[in-house]
């Protein structure tokens, strides 16, 4: 008995369509409400637009790796952490020790890779869940950032880490330029934080696809066991996935850093799961073997729209993080559900 | 047909905790030969080809390859495959999420000057293949919308493009139909031509004698011999495989023994269940064994859990004991006496971390609810019974049920359902995977069930099974109940109704 | 010699061995550092009594201990049945002490000092926060066993919208409650630390339920195999359900322990990072978290191992901080040395080593 299959619309597509209509139904809500005529509060401008990714370029990064991560089958609880102490190696060793952001930053990307051949190794080659050993990996990184330094410390020294991070790039042919009230020209602008994030984006996506390391894992996620009876070395696969995760992550530390100039113990928490929860909502299963780094790249806009939404409304940014969490949590519900029902119809069809 | 030997297996033995598996056995394979591995449970088959494949280490023994048969030892899966021994296992090990192409492809890709990936020659290499294997296939599409049948097929022929001199297909044709099992066999005979090795691993009497050149039989770890097809005719097979001689298999079955009741203790009407059965009648009267019949896929495992509620009926009535019920899942059709012993006994009988006395009381005790607990010394009780009744192999009563073997674990699944004592057992394919002489005993408790007034609804795929233990035949085709038989049971009348056009 | 080594091998290999050791290797340490200390060298057994209260280490870690013990009775189950890890425990502790808090004290209020002051009595503020956490393992076993949702994924939506939930209740500000009636549950009971009480209590529970029912083998039969278990007449859905049920409720009597030690709801820290805590309480118990069977004392003794852990770093002069630095490394040298791969390579070599010997034997 022989088939031909027309070619179906995966479930999968749909789901991507659907977060990306999302972003811009919640992105043309903020419009309506804050940018629109009469209310018109700055939403429309393109600065805000820019602005999300500004805020959210060292999450983006974390997100691409948490992808590759969620792709095995796996999670990194630990990227949170691994920021926090990133930025704290970062501000302590310019603020306090005068090092050179030159010798610092490779450092930062250096203990990156160590710290993930570690977890790598003991997931990969060890067997050991990634829940249970990025958990250890999370408190000491968190813990370690306190034993560096238990203040904050900010970045006041001159050096070129500073400038970069201050740089801005503005838009070509002075695009989405509007004149304030004083009649200043403002033209809208990203950073070289932005540029980076993008670069990660484009650079992820392209391994995932076209290279063997990649498409290994998402063999490893559909099915381990295959997997390693076709010959491939999941092992190995799983641990460059975790290597790739917390380098990506110390990237995307650096990233952060620049953006807020100091260290503390308590930067970055529930960063983890900001993560997760943009690449859930982004189509990624965290069962494995489905995914792609675009969605979970939407997903953190998403996430970055609310957030945006928020903080143009008084009465509910009075409220703090609360409501843009409750909102988060509530989208999270939504794509959960429509994944879960996705899988059901196609369970049926079989 | 003698060609040259490909592969030469001397002496090896291999022992595992408190078990010799495999003593001394050897075993030969020549080119563009398909040979059957044979032998019941435990006969040690699988580890065999675990020892060719490096997934086993064994302790004694050696093993040639190639025309110059130099010596050579697999320390993996892999190394066995650069080395050109494939496996296809009976469980696709491929991955649903990629597409056709990647999993022909994955780990060998064909490569860009960049060292990327070329997506486009991947895809055109595909098709190419699966054009010379006659296997019509999007190659883009995911491998999961695709049926175990052509997936098994594409898992075949990434074996056959890596280029293997041995091809290793262990109970392949397991989930297949006829009709597909045809065409897994020209596959295998073009194969064949192709000078390529194949060692086949299966149950299946038939198929041994349509397809294969020579059988290898196991016996309890020991080699018991090497036979051309031609020298072996069936009865000699199976007693080769048993140990002895076989005649029970005629009669277990007198006419005394035929003790149907008038009573009706099962009425169907009507019952359905989208897309897996078409409303379908049945009556089942007490001391009756119903057998289903037909061909894979054609709906008897569908038509048992429609009653039984392990999918649960979408329309109809159904009357038990005369009294019209509603069976929402299976516990209910539990509590009226009813019981299941699904096909895929590791999908949906053993709870395999659990021990064989758990596994033994499980439906038990879901009877009598949670909170009731029964007490130790019942269970003990109840499960040594059933290990002396079945003879079941287990160290012990809470040894986990996962090491036992598994034909030993088929009869702990039986067990549990026979300690519920029920009035309606329900059995789909209970002797798979059991050795010959199991297999008597099961039919002659089916008959015995039967005398005590209880009623039996008996499915397998070998028809003579069901001709010495059951009453009366319902023949199935397509996912539909098409009639029944219950005069002139013989294996011609049956293929006849299975065959189509016949209607009662 | 030879006679210990076969004794160590055999228990071994008993599922209880990883806890047990681990706490000996804890209580091992502590009396090394005390008789370094030049201390009195059983100083972490000393009990004392003290204005009518039980003191001591061994008192503190019992102490302290007490919420992650409580949720780790949940989430064996939750692990068992549904292989995954219910990690809203944290913020549903909070959830349930901000409404108890909040229907204490009324809407608004942030202070009450007088039994007049209360809206409700207090066995209400109790039931009405021990309830929502229900409810929301309710939610939880809901996704996870009808919708058949990833449990991680599923109660990713409590563990974010916890907390900020309870915020909304307390209109983001902290509500005390000044009362003794109210600070008992935190406090003490004749001379024992009633957090202790209240999770040996819990404990008794659900010991009494496994024992005496046939739910423990309903929780595992699900988590082993679903399907097996529903053709065997079990209700998989129901059994799951259950179980997040349950965890929701203990993580409430949790969050009521927890806002009584402060006696106050402080959303956001109640509870936080106790899910991690709860979830390596079932791993160093010894449990899969993978699912299947279960061991619950493994669970406790793993959850007042975590906390041993933690009150001998503090002991031995880390400061509150870096303790997750050794709490980490501890945690991962416990779980490598109870990986399947490290026991295959043991087991391996003590063959290996048999075998030679056998045959050193005979020649």
């Amino acid at each position: 008995m022989i088939e031909m299959k027309k070619k179906s619309i995966n479930s999968h597509t749909i789901l991507l369509l659907i977060t990306i209509g999302l972003f811009i139904l919640l992105y043309a809500a903020g419009y309506f409400m804050y940018g629109f005529g009469d209310n018109a509060k700055g939403f429309e401008k393109l600065q805000t637009f820019l602005d999300i990714f500004r805020t959210n370029a060292a999450l983006i990064c974390i997100a691409c790796g948490m992808t590759c991560v969620m792709l095995t089958g796996g999670i990194d609880i630990s990227v949170g952490s691994l920021v926090a102490m990133d930025c704290m190696i970062l501000s302590v060793g310019m603020e306090n020790n005068g090092t050179s952001p030159t010798l610092l930053v490779p450092f930062v990307l250096l203990i990156g890779i160590v710290f993930g051949a570690v977890q790598g190794y003991l997931i990969g080659y060890l067997n050991i869940q990634p829940f249970i050993v990025t958990m250890g990996g999370m408190f000491f990184a968190r813990g370690m950032t306190a034993m560096i330094c238990t203040d904050q410390v900010n970045i006041t020294v001159q050096n070129w880490f500073k400038e970069v991070a201050g740089l801005k790039v503005y838009m070509p042919f002075e695009l989405g330029a509007v004149v304030n009230k004083r009649g200043v020209k403002m033209v809208p602008y990203i950073n070289v934080p932005v540029l980076i994030a993008l670069l990660c984006v484009i650079l992820v996506f392209l391994m995932l696809r076209y290279t063997r390391t990649g498409r290994s894992m998402y063999a490893v996620g559909g099915n381990q066991q295959s997997a390693a009876l076709m010959g491939l070395n999941t092992k190995r696969t799983k641990m460059i996935t975790y290597i790739l995760s917390s380098f990506l992550c110390s990237i995307g530390g650096i990233l952060y850093c620049m953006n807020t100039m100091c260290g503390t113990t308590t930067q970055a928490l529930g960063l983890e799961m900001k993560a997760i929860s943009s690449a859930v909502i982004g189509g990624t299963l965290l069962t494995g073997g489905v995914g792609n780094v675009f969605g979970s790249f939407i997903g953190v806009l998403i996430n970055g729209t609310i957030n945006s939404i928020v903080s143009f409304n008084a009465d509910l940014t009075r409220l703090g993080g609360t409501v843009p969490n409750v909102v988060s949590a509530f989208l999270l519900f939504v794509f959960i559900m429509l994944q879960a029902i996705f899988a059901k119809i196609r369970e049926r069809k079989q | 047909m003698n060609n040259e030997v490909v592969l030469s297996m001397r002496g090896i033995c291999m022992t595992f905790p408190g078990v010799k598996a495999l003593n001394n056995v050897d075993f030969t394979l020549r080119e563009g030969e398909i040979h059957a591995l044979m032998g019941e449970n435990g006969a040690g088959k699988s580890t065999l080809i675990k020892c060719l494949t490096g997934v086993n280490d064994f302790e004694k023994g050696e093993i040639f390859f190639g025309k110059d048969m130099h010596p050579i030892r697999n320390h993996s899966t892999l190394e066995a495959q650069k080395n050109g021994i494939s496996t296809v296992y009976q469980e696709v090990n491929l991955c649903p999420n990629l597409s056709v192409a990647e999993n022909l492809f994955i780990g060998r890709e064909p490569m860009t000057k960049l060292g990327t990936i070329n997506r486009k020659a991947m895809v055109n290499r595909a098709k190419e293949l699966m054009k010379k294997l006659d296997i019509q296939v999007d190659v883009t599409q995911a491998l999961e919308n695709y049926s175990i049948a052509l997936q098994q097929m594409i898992a075949i022929a990434r074996a056959v493009d890596m280029e293997c001199k041995v091809l290793i297909l262990d109970e392949p044709t397991s989930s297949l139909d006829d009709k597909e099992v045809e065409k897994l066999f020209t596959l295998m005979r073009s194969l064949k031509d192709e000078g390529i090795g194949i060692i086949f691993v299966t149950h299946f009497l038939e198929q041994v004698y349509a397809v294969c050149d020579r059988i290898t039989v196991l016996r309890n770890g020991q080699l018991v011999g090497e036979y051309e097809i031609s020298d072996l005719p069936r009865l000699k097979l199976v007693a080769a495989m048993m140990g002895k001689d076989f005649d029970d298999l005629q009669s277990i079955k007198s006419k005394e023994d035929e003790a149907v009741s008038d009573e009706v203790l099962i009425e169907a009407r009507g019952l359905s269940h989208v897309r897996k059965i078409k409303p379908f009648d049945l009556d089942i009267h007490k001391g009756e064994v119903v057998g289903l019949t037909g061909l894979l896929g054609s709906g008897r495992s569908e038509l048992a859990r429609c009653i039984y509620g392990a999918d649960k009926a979408q329309t109809g009535t159904l009357k038990v004991n005369g009294k019209a019920t509603k069976i929402n899942a299976p516990i209910d059709a539990m509590k009226l006496g009813m019981g299941l012993l699904p096909d895929d006994r590791k999908a949906e009988g053993i709870v395999e971390d659990l021990s064989v006395r758990e596994n033994i009381m499980l439906a038990m005790q879901s009877l009598s609810g949670v909170v009731k607990r029964i007490p130790m010394d019942k269970q003990m009780e109840i499960t040594k019974k059933f290990i002396d009744l079945l003879e079941i192999k287990t160290p012990s009563t809470e040894t986990l049920v996962k090491q036992l073997s598994g034909g030993n674990q088929q009869k702990v699944i039986i067990a549990r359902w026979l300690a519920t004592d029920p009035e309606f057992l329900i059995l789909d394919e209970p002797t798979r995977g059991i050795d010959v002489g199991t297999k008597t005993e099961i039919q002659k408790l089916v008959v015995e069930l039967a005398r005590q007034g209880k009623s039996v609804i008996f499915i397998s795929s070998e028809i003579e099974e069901m001709l010495r233990t059951c009453n009366r035949l319902a023949v199935l085709r397509d996912g539909e109940k098409v009639g029944e038989l219950t005069e002139d049971l013989t294996q011609q009348s049956v293929m006849k109704v299975i065959a189509g056009g016949e209607r009662s | 010699m030879k006679k210990v080594l076969n004794w160590l091998k055999k228990i071994s290999k008993k599922p209880l061995f990883l806890p047990l050791f681990s706490v000996f290797l804890v209580l091992i340490i502590n009396v090394i550092y005390d008789a370094a200390q030049g201390n009195y060298a059983l100083e972490f057994f000393r009990l004392e009594l003290k204005e009518g209260a039980l003191y001591g280490r061994i008192i503190d870690i019992l102490n302290r201990g007490s919420e992650a013990a409580i949720l780790a009775i949940g989430m064996t189950l939750v692990v068992s049945s549904s292989a995954g890890t219910d990690i809203s425990v944290g913020s549903v502790m909070s959830l349930a002490g901000s409404l108890c808090c909040m229907i204490l004290a009324g809407f608004g209020v942030t202070h009450v000092r007088e039994l007049g002051d209360l809206q409700a009595p207090i066995f209400v503020g109790v039931i009405a926060g021990i309830a929502v956490a229900g409810l929301c393992g309710v939610f939880n076993g809901f996704l996870v066993a009808k919708m058949k949702i990833q449990p991680m994924v599923a109660t990713l939506i409590f563990f974010t919208a916890g907390r900020a939930i309870g915020l909304l209740l307390t209109n983001n500000k902290m509500v005390y409650i000044h009362l003794d009636q109210f600070k008992v549950f935190g406090g003490k009971l004749w001379i024992f630390p009633t957090p202790t009480v209240i999770a040996a209590a819990c404990i008794l529970v659900m010991t009494l339920i496994l024992k005496t029912t046939s739910l423990g083998m309903y929780v595992q039969s699900v988590g082993i195999n679903p399907k097996a278990s529903r053709i065997a007449g079990i209700n998989s859905v129901a059994i799951i359900l259950l179980c997040y049920v349950i965890c929701g409720l203990f993580s409430g009597v949790a969050g009521i322990v927890a806002t009584s030690r402060i006696y106050s709801a402080d959303s956001n820290n109640i509870g936080l990072n106790l899910e991690l805590d709860a979830i390596l309480a079932v791993a160093l118990g010894g449990n899969s978290l993978g699912g299947g069977r279960f061991n619950l004392a493994g669970s406790i003794i793993g959850a007042y191992t975590i906390q041993a852990i933690t009150t001998t770093m503090y002991a031995l002069g880390v400061a509150k901080a870096q303790a997750p630095v050794y709490k980490a490394i501890i945690v991962i040298l416990i779980v490598v040395v109870q990986s399947p791969v490290i026991k295959a390579y043991f087991a391996k070599r003590r063959a290996q080593k048999a075998t030679l010997a056998a045959a050193a034997g005979r020649g």
